[in-house]
């Protein structure tokens, strides 16, 4: 058929692809400077007030969910604010000594949950991420290094599941689970993170086969596997990991929508901000900041992450050093 | 190009027996089913297995497959059980559809000229307070969700404000004659102006809380191009040549960076529909988006076959049309 | 591309859309008056989902029913805001001895909407009709296989077994013997009685399976009934349903002239339009909302509880252990019902005794609640060598029933309190129709929470449902040795014909129940509103949330 490298623009997840070809040539150590281009990018980096902003709330929020077991006021089960609840006349107990912002519509803790759920949203996005990574890492590797037909079935598989809306696509892996527990929003998310992944790679991986140092080695005689893991693979991470931490906050979202929709833990007694913005509903109009500070969690979390991640794409794009 | 184009749409056929297939086999896997929608909790194993032997659900999987499809090629694709019980489930989709036309068309209009001067904007100004209060906003669109974003909207423009209805397609009481189903486009047919109008404003919030995704999208995707396109050399050597800010915006910048951006456009009428079905449920808004949560909801499996096979052709078409518009505005690509 | 081509191919559009606005001509009444007579107005009600039809026969679900109530009746009614049945097109009843003939006497001033006569005639027409089902028929007639038991093909198993006209306005019904259920059961809204001259032309009967669904005839569409309001119209791309006053109505007027029903499935939703004055009333207020709502100038008309919410056990499951009573009382006691029901459930919620409310016969007032004593559960489940058991406890997601508002709620605090005394839950979650209900009736859970509403004013309507078909319950009494006991029980208790010793009879039944058996824990019975906004007038709730709206009345107007 065609060949994969074209830049044909042909089937519906063409524009995705498109970017993220680019950012996998982009952001390509290929030349030995390497070192002084990330030297350069930290240099830029520190006097980023874009990614001190953004790693500076990641940090906080990574820490504050590292350490929120010990500083939770509040075990995140314990109710109690359970006797003052009434379902008319105190729906959601209010804000007083010892509970910062109230507790919900089981007496719980509000403050204590938020800090807690800061865990599961964390772990599930990271997680994901991670699977995702190493599902994409695996796919475009082969498919880079291989080439010829693998190749090929590889880029169709990953440009079906390109074409079709993530969410649509996590809600439906969600769904089929027979016991849904965190890990199906992980397998979930994972799954629509892999193809994104793979593409990537194997595009940087592509650009690194006629690159000097590449072609200098095979010269030498080094064996196949050796360029793979000691060269190629190496050099081609750099963009992997700046589309990894925007993946992390696209993931954060998605988890808390799939959780959102109830395709979570089955266990609602854990805290979630997904799944607590969903058990707000029923309170949007009395006590609509049930759903609001979750709500807030989330953008700035995924916030975080998002400035995080464009800071460091521009500061290892060779275009954008003028 | 015609030979591109036919040698799609059969593409297209294939993709849609396949998919026609996974979704067969999807809707079965599900636990629960349309039996316990019916019977509720006055049901027992044995009025389940009659109902079931009623409506051949007792049968294996490809026995089950095969009479569906023998029924779908004569053009019956079963009737609705719960959506509209007793109904031909492509006309329940027909019925819906325009509804959920006119919704989508404005809601995608609104992303459309509110992202791209936007992205435009942000891409010029990068690392403005402009642009960073552009990209926190446009993740705060795509980070809420669908109930909380209509609820405010609801809130401040329909109670608080009493500017426009809370929801629903058509005021109570409006004798408004029907053309098209697409209320607005009825009422300026008709010449029914204040139906016409009164359509129009019951549209108005739904298609907002619709549209901030796509906005977010298209908003951040236009930044994206234009920022590439102000790298390259020919915008370079446009500057340097003394060409006018204007001329290189025109003939360089945007129709360069209106590539990416089309194709976005293309992609996010798939995702319209998924956010049709919250959109649609919050506002009572009878189009497909409502019937396929509804059908979701109380298993009705003809129904959500229809749904899904038709949203699935309208997305590969509307990708091909992209894919036209791509050949027209770059020539550089051919479509073989 | 060029400009003047895409020029020529806007130009054809707006030629296109030009043609086709010559051809739609506005089919407006010229007069203008949309609806709405001047002496009264117009009762917009939120209904959550929409109706599946028109013909209450075939009909399962209470959004088709309280639309086809406000247009039918039948031969008994109910007395507004009670659960008791009262005279409706039958202004008497009388059974023979053994409570096996049953004569009807009916008004003689009634008409159907299609100006037919109704008369003894058009009743045992109507029964004739519902029982004589083609197979699809029979599965979708849900009601009547329910409370009939079977149809015209199975005759010998079915309650109803003849029907006669023996005179213009006497109706003899026969059926197979007596029950606590006759004639109560001809107030359900699928027993209604509708017009055969109307059901003979729109081939009411012609239901058919097609592939996995039913497609229902005309009629289904068109219905005819006797009552205060007549079908206007199903607007389905709005989601309206009209009813108009029936002005030839042989009782009091409606109130108002038009009856409008708008299908607005989000809760929040429907909040928002009542307070926006577009809706005059919903049903099912969320409970959190009920203080809002009022202090808004709203009225949430409470209704009497007439349902009941348990924790089922599966005793005939894969937890040996639940075969113990001893360990059942444990978990009984182990439930902190007061706080549940003070903090969780909406106000006017009362712990239950029994599995039925009290206002239905056969209520045994001299039974006690289980007290909370932890102490006392620790105690019995070490006397029964269960301390740790595990449970696998499961509860519905996406439902809101009138007897557990938030089933996730209910849930977690009935966990914390079985964790409390050392059980081990093992938590297990399903969506209502996505396999809850399944998993319950094929007894894939060890305990489960769920409930009933009352049909009609029966306790074999209750007691029955649950504990009377002995090889088919989500109880699993089958597997225990006295569930062939209590089923035969509930029967012949059922079949006794004097109503005071029915009553007793039932009553000790329900002791048994709840001291010997204990089958399933009754947690609580919760009642449920709906609410009308400012001008509206004469609402009367119903404990069967069977409201009928001919006594509504909305000032101003719409």
């Amino acid at each position: 058929m065609t060949d994969p490298t074209s830049p044909q623009r042909r089937s519906y997840g063409s524009l995705r692809k498109d970017r993220i070809d680019q950012l996998a040539t982009a952001g390509t150590v290929t030349e030995e400077p390497g070192v002084s281009l990330i030297r350069s990018a930290w240099h830029r980096l520190r006097r980023n007030p874009v990614f001190l902003i953004g790693a500076g709330i990641t940090l906080l929020f990574v820490v504050l969910a590292a350490i929120a077991p010990w500083v939770a006021p509040w075990d995140v089960t314990a109710t109690p604010l359970l006797d003052k609840v009434r379902p008319q006349s105190n729906p959601v107990p209010g804000p007083e000594a010892g509970h910062l912002l109230g507790a919900d519509d089981r007496g719980r803790d509000l403050f204590s949950r938020l800090l807690v759920g800061s865990r599961q949203t964390l772990v599930v996005g990271v997680v994901a991420t991670l699977f995702g990574l190493l599902g994409g890492l695996t796919l475009g590797t082969v498919a880079g290094a291989i080439g010829g037909w693998v190749d090929s079935l590889v880029m169709r598989i990953v440009d079906v599941m390109l074409s079709i809306p993530s969410l649509l696509l996590a809600f439906t892996v969600a769904s089929l689970a027979r016991n849904p527990s965190q890990w199906t929003l992980v397998i979930a998310i994972a799954i629509i993170q892999v193809p994104i992944f793979a593409r990537l790679l194997r595009g940087s991986m592509l650009a690194q086969r006629g690159s000097d140092h590449v072609l200098a080695a095979r010269s030498l005689g080094v064996r196949p596997g050796a360029i793979v893991f000691r060269h190629m693979l190496p050099n081609s991470l750099g963009p992997v990991i700046v589309q990894a931490t925007l993946s992390l906050a696209v993931a954060i979202i998605d988890a808390a929508a799939l959780s959102f929709l109830g395709l979570g833990n089955p266990d609602q007694r854990q805290p979630e901000w997904g799944q607590m913005l969903g058990r707000a509903q029923p309170f949007i109009t009395e006590a609509p900041h049930l759903a609001f500070y979750p709500a807030g969690c989330i953008i700035v979390v995924a916030l975080g992450f998002t400035l995080m991640g464009e800071s460091l794409r521009e500061a290892l794009d060779p275009k954008s050093r003028r | 190009m015609i030979r591109f184009v036919v040698r799609r749409l059969l593409q297209m056929c294939l993709v849609v027996l396949v998919l026609s297939m996974l979704v067969f086999a999807w809707l079965r896997s599900l636990p629960g089913g349309p039996v316990s929608a019916m019977l509720g909790e006055r049901q027992t194993e044995e009025r389940r297995a009659a109902l079931e032997a009623a409506l051949g659900l007792d049968q294996p999987l490809p026995v089950q497959y095969l009479k569906f499809l023998e029924r779908a090629v004569q053009g019956n694709f079963g009737v609705s059980t719960k959506v509209l019980p007793g109904e031909d489930a492509f006309q329940v989709f027909l019925d819906r559809l325009p509804a959920t036309v006119e919704l989508s068309f404005l809601a995608m209009l609104l992303a459309i000229v509110l992202g791209i001067p936007l992205g435009y904007l942000a891409a010029r100004r990068r690392g403005s307070l402009t642009d960073t209060g552009a990209v926190i906003f446009s993740l705060v669109g795509v980070a809420v969700p669908v109930f909380f974003t209509a609820f405010l909207l609801k809130y401040f423009f329909a109670v608080e404000w009493n500017l426009l209805p809370v929801s629903g397609r058509q005021s109570t009481g409006l004798d408004a004659t029907r053309v098209t189903g697409m209320f607005v486009l009825d009422g300026v047919l008709t010449r029914e102006w204040d139906a016409a109008w009164d359509a129009l404003k019951h549209l108005i919030l739904p298609s907002l809380a619709l549209a901030t995704i796509p906005f977010a999208v298209i908003f951040r995707i236009t930044r994206a191009a234009v920022l590439d396109v102000l790298d390259e050399d020919y915008v370079r050597t446009a500057e340097a040549k003394g060409l006018t800010a204007r001329v290189i915006r025109a003939r360089h910048v945007l129709r360069n960076a209106m590539l990416p951006v089309v194709t976005t456009i293309g992609l996010q009428v798939g995702g319209l529909l998924a956010g049709a079905v919250l959109t649609e449920t919050v506002f009572s808004f009878r189009g497909v988006g409502d019937a396929l949560a509804t059908a979701f909801r109380e298993k009705d499996y003809p129904v959500l076959q229809v749904l899904i096979m038709a949203a699935a052709v309208i997305y590969v078409l509307v990708n091909l049309l992209v894919d036209v518009a791509y050949a027209i505005i770059d020539p550089r690509i051919r479509t073989r | 591309m060029s400009r003047t081509r895409s020029v020529a191919a806007w130009t054809t559009a707006v030629l296109a859309a030009a043609t086709l606005a010559g051809c739609a001509e506005s089919q407006r009444d010229d007069d203008g008056s949309s609806g709405g007579g001047e002496d009264s107005g117009t009762f917009v009600f939120g209904a959550a989902g929409a109706p599946e039809m028109f013909d209450p026969f075939y009909a399962t679900d209470g959004e088709t029913f309280r639309v086809t109530r406000q247009m039918f009746e039948g031969l008994v009614g109910i007395e507004p805001g009670t659960a008791e049945v009262v005279p409706e097109l039958a202004t008497s009843w009388e059974p023979n001895e053994d409570g096996t003939e049953w004569t009807f006497e009916l008004r003689d001033d009634v008409k159907f909407h299609d100006g037919t006569d109704f008369n003894a005639e058009a009743v045992c027409a109507n029964f004739e009709r519902m029982f004589d089902q083609n197979e699809a028929g029979q599965t979708a007639g849900e009601y009547w296989g329910y409370v009939m038991g079977a149809f015209k093909n199975d005759a010998a198993n079915s309650l109803y077994q003849g029907c006669e006209a023996t005179g213009d306005y006497e109706a003899v019904v026969t059926i197979s013997g007596p029950t606590s259920g006759f004639p109560t059961m001809l107030s359900l809204a699928s027993l209604s009685m509708q017009s055969p001259t109307a059901m003979e032309e729109g081939d009411a009967n012609g239901i058919a399976a097609e592939g996995e669904g039913f497609s229902f005839p005309d009629y289904a569409d068109n219905p005819v009934g006797t009552g205060p309001f007549t079908f206007g119209e199903y607007d389905e791309a709005n989601g309206t349903i009209t009813l108009e006053r029936n002005d030839d109505y042989y009782g009091e007027q409606a109130g108002v002239s038009e009856l409008v029903f708008r299908v607005i499935p989000d809760e929040s939703t429907r909040r928002q339009e009542l307070e926006a004055g577009s809706i005059n009333g919903y049903d099912l207020p969320n409970p959190v909302d009920w203080q809002g709502l009022e202090d808004d100038g709203n009225s949430v008309e409470i209704r009497d509880a007439f349902n009941i919410l348990y924790l089922g056990f599966n005793l005939d499951g894969a937890n040996p252990q639940l075969k113990d009573p001893k360990v059942r009382q444990a978990l009984y006691h182990a439930l902190n019902r007061d706080q549940l029901v003070q903090t969780q459930l909406p106000e006017g919620a009362t712990v239950a005794t029994q599995f039925m409310p009290d206002t239905v016969s056969g209520y045994n007032t001299d039974l006690q609640p289980y007290e909370y004593d932890p102490e006392e559960a620790k105690r019995l489940l070490a006397e029964a060598g269960a301390e740790g058991m595990e449970l696998t406890f499961a509860y519905p997601t996406e439902v809101s029933r009138p007897y557990m508002p938030d089933p996730e709620k209910i849930y977690e605090a009935l966990r914390t309190d079985l964790e409390a005394v050392g059980v081990k839950v093992n938590v297990k979650t399903a969506s209502w129709n996505g396999g809850y209900l399944d998993n319950v009736t094929a007894g894939r859970y060890d305990a489960y929470i769920l409930g009933w509403t009352g049909d009609y004013d029966s306790p074999f309507n209750f007691i029955g449902t649950f504990f009377g078909n002995l090889k088919e319950n989500d109880f699993g009494t089958k597997g225990m040795p006295w569930g062939k006991q209590l089923a035969d029980d509930l029967k012949a208790a059922d079949a006794i014909v004097d109503e005071g010793e029915r009553a007793a009879a039932f009553e000790e039944i329900n002791g048994q129940i709840m001291e010997e058996y204990l089958p399933g824990l009754p947690i609580s019975h919760s009642p449920p509103a709906l609410v009308v906004g400012p001008g509206v007038d004469g609402v009367v709730p119903s404990p069967l949330t069977a409201e009928e709206f001919d006594s509504v009345t909305v000032e101003g107007g719409q």
